[in-house]
């Protein structure tokens, strides 16, 4: 079929195709691209109008060194190494570490080995090799020259971030937020999920009407309700603590009401609420390309309807846990306004806490700070996309087939 | 599935729904009516300074907040009705302005919330034909190419949709500023000097190629998932019958996407009406200002620590009201299309 000459794409739309691809793949990527490099470089150069000196940095390559032919070519085959890993034993290390026969837990696992292994390649293993390839081939005549270095690169500013402007602490909060919000909201999400596909009364019809209504609602909304009762809450929760049937079992846990202003765990829960209509929905057309005789052949054999869902369904329902885990992630990593207003500088997660750089625009490297930060937020963004490619694709469009 | 076995499923979900969403909702509207004024105590003060001959004196009233026994001010709650929607609304303004001798849609500009409500609905209208055309073409292009090139251009194509919006429009923002590489290139291709930040509608032209660089990746894997499902039997008797490429698209493509088209274009809506980390992103707050950013920046506490809230809770009633109406029309169809498949 794909040979009849109807079929045949004719060379003038080839061209097209080409062309507008090449253009879409260069539009997508210049902008990440060209600020990685401007991390990289010293302010001269980071600013320079000629485009070359942002590409080479002369002035970097002066003051602070930078890498040669060798390292840049070995780093290439590294991340196409690296891009093809995760497709090629992904599943299989997956597997492997499939605690308790979770294939959710497995690919958490393999994930976080990836990701640690990918940077401790790139950052330790890539530069060492790299230089005694280059102290082996200097003394040789012609090939000597790929071992200098040819490119400036520096790393002052990460340092600066990272050390000097403790971004680490922000990168903790950020681990913790996100760690939580995946968690409950799986939890909370699944069941739901499930429940809602095996249903088809009138009721559950209504909640996944509500759910895609309250889905619409601008978060400025909701926050609006929060702050006056998260910053007030000590005393609006004052009744509980004081109250004599109540009040024991509180002052378990405090002596005192707490303000929720500023918890992480607060700010958890709000996320998770958030998230919920999309979570369920998702989550919900997942369960429904779980067949439904699974679930009747599990009760014929004895099983509650928990234990149906616990012992049969979710086993096979790692793909959409993991994918929902992903979108739940990516909320609550990227969110701004909600963390920006209820949490106060001690506990507040990366992406608000890239204002203080942006405030402070006053000198060049400052800017290049600021951007330095911004690199630091999106390389974990980017080692997602590698893994979880597949996932990610699926969970598009999972909710756009059945929804 | 019996319906206490379902609650038991779906409450937990179910609670933290009501209680972070829905309650929220009501204690928004409710706020919306008040509004907190601290209590003053007004006394005259007679200060003299020694002069020549004669003391020099002023009298001043002074305002001084009263304290409760904590040394607290007290805050009074005091029912307004609508006095928070008026000052929002500011209705002499918009009366004055469209009078005889008014100076009509130009002066609603000078308004905070008319700014916003006009650069919201541009954005999200704007933006919403041009995610899916480009979401559409990408996808029917990547089918077309050769099968080893797919997984890539998927991978570059997500890298846009997965970073944070607020890191995303920094990044173009830093190509742009100042003399930024693609300010520098603009300018040596026109011949003219830019400034890409010094005005409003370049920020705003800014701010849409940004929102549909950052969605359309999502239009084009929803559009690429579903053409690898178009119905080749038809297609087949389509190619049989003569039917041209173009035909082929309209008559066979267009149709079976549908459903999609309209997914895409609910989910775009309901985003891009709530657009605010643009506004972050590009610090365009003295040019353009969304109707979430004006909600967000009458929470945020000004030099003396107060947040305006009730001011932001009728900008929010407000927001929500046209959400709500943007979206009828859509769920209008859903509700006609769910009754036929039924």
């Amino acid at each position: 079929m794909a040979d009849t000459r109807a079929l045949a794409t004719p060379l003038g739309l080839k061209v097209l195709t080409g062309v507008f691809l090449t253009v879409w793949a260069l539009v997508a990527l210049f902008p990440l691209f060209w600020v990685a490099l401007m991390s990289f470089r010293a302010p001269v150069d980071a600013l320079a109008a000629n485009p070359l000196t942002v590409l080479l940095g002369p002035v970097t390559r002066t003051t602070s060194g930078g890498v040669s032919v060798v390292l840049l070519a070995l780093g290439a085959v590294l991340l196409v190494v690296l891009y093809r890993l995760p497709g090629q034993f992904g599943p299989d290390l997956a597997k492997r570490l499939a605690l308790g026969g979770s294939m959710a837990i497995g690919w958490l696992l393999g994930a976080v080995i990836f990701a640690v292994g990918a940077l401790g390649l790139l950052l330790v293993l890539l530069p060492a090799v790299a230089n005694i390839v280059s102290a082996v081939i200097r003394p040789i005549p012609v090939l000597g020259v790929l071992g200098e270095p040819l490119i400036g690169m520096t790393m002052d500013h990460y340092h600066a971030v990272w050390v000097k402007h403790s971004f680490y602490r922000n990168f903790i909060n950020s681990l913790i937020i996100t760690f939580g919000v995946v968690t409950i909201s799986l939890t909370v999400g699944t069941l739901a999920g499930y429940a809602l596909a095996r249903t088809r009364s009138n009721l559950a019809f209504w909640l996944l009407i509500g759910a895609l209504i309250f889905r619409a609602l601008p978060h400025s909304v909701l926050v609006t309700g929060y702050v006056p009762a998260f910053v007030n809450s000590r005393e609006m929760l004052m009744p509980l603590w004081t109250s004599p049937v109540t009040g024991w079992f509180f002052t378990l846990f405090s002596a005192t009401p707490p303000t929720l202003y500023g918890q992480p765990l607060a700010i958890i829960v709000v996320l998770v609420s958030i998230n919920q209509p999309f979570t369920i929905w998702m989550m919900r057309s997942f369960f429904l390309n779980i067949p439904n005789e699974l679930d009747e052949a599990a009760r014929v054999d004895g099983c509650t309807h928990f234990g149906a869902f616990w012992r049969v369904i979710m086993p096979v329902m790692w793909p959409g846990v993991i994918t929902t885990g992903l979108f739940s992630f990516l909320l609550a990593y990227n969110d701004y306004l909600v963390t920006a207003l209820l949490l106060d500088n001690q506990s507040q997660t990366m992406v608000p806490a890239i204002s203080q750089f942006l405030n402070r625009d006053t000198r060049a490297s400052d800017q290049i700070e600021a951007i330095a930060a911004a690199v630091s937020i999106t390389a974990p963004l980017f080692l997602l996309v590698m893994v979880f490619q597949k996932q990610i694709v699926s969970g598009l469009t999972a909710g756009a087939v059945k929804g | 599935m019996k319906g206490k076995t379902f609650a038991m499923f779906v409450a937990p979900s179910l609670i933290l729904m009501l209680t972070f969403i829905a309650l929220p909702l009501v204690s928004v509207f409710f706020q919306s009516f008040y509004q907190n004024r601290q209590q003053f105590t007004q006394t005259t003060v007679e200060s003299c300074t020694p002069g020549f001959l004669t003391q020099n004196c002023v009298t001043e009233v002074r305002n001084t907040a009263k304290l409760d026994a904590n040394g607290k001010p007290i805050i009074d709650r005091v029912f307004v009705g609508l006095e928070s929607y008026r000052q929002l609304l500011q209705p002499e303004k918009v009366a004055a302005a469209f009078a005889a001798n008014g100076e009509g849609w130009k002066a609603l500009e000078t308004i905070d919330f008319y700014r916003a409500l006009r650069f919201t609905l541009t954005f999200t209208l704007v933006t919403l034909p041009l995610v899916l055309l480009l979401g559409l073409v990408l996808a029917i292009a990547v089918d077309n190419t050769v099968k080893s090139l797919r997984g890539p251009l998927i991978f570059v194509s997500l890298l846009p949709f997965i970073i944070t919006p607020v890191i995303g429009a920094l990044s173009i923002r830093w190509l742009f500023i100042g003399d930024g590489i693609l300010t520098r290139a603009l300018e040596w291709m026109t011949g003219h000097d830019i400034a890409m930040f010094a005005q409003g509608w370049t920020i705003e032209l800014l701010m849409m190629f940004y929102r549909v660089w950052h969605v359309a990746p999502f239009a084009f894997v929803v559009f690429y998932a579903a053409l690898q499902t178009v119905d080749q039997d038809t297609m087949e008797s389509a190619i049989v019958d003569g039917a041209s490429r173009w035909e082929r698209l309209t008559h066979i493509v267009i149709p079976h996407l549908m459903p999609l088209i309209i997914f895409v274009s609910l989910i775009h809506l309901m985003d891009s009406y709530r657009v605010f980390d643009e506004v972050i992103g590009f610090s365009s707050e003295a040019h353009r200002i969304s109707l979430q950013w004006l909600t967000f920046s009458y929470l945020t506490p000004d030099e003396t620590g107060n947040r305006s809230i009730s001011r932001a809770s009728a900008s929010s009633m407000l927001t929500m009201i046209g959400i709500v109406l943007l979206l009828i029309p859509l769920l209008m169809r859903t509700w006609r299309d769910h009754k036929v498949s039924r």
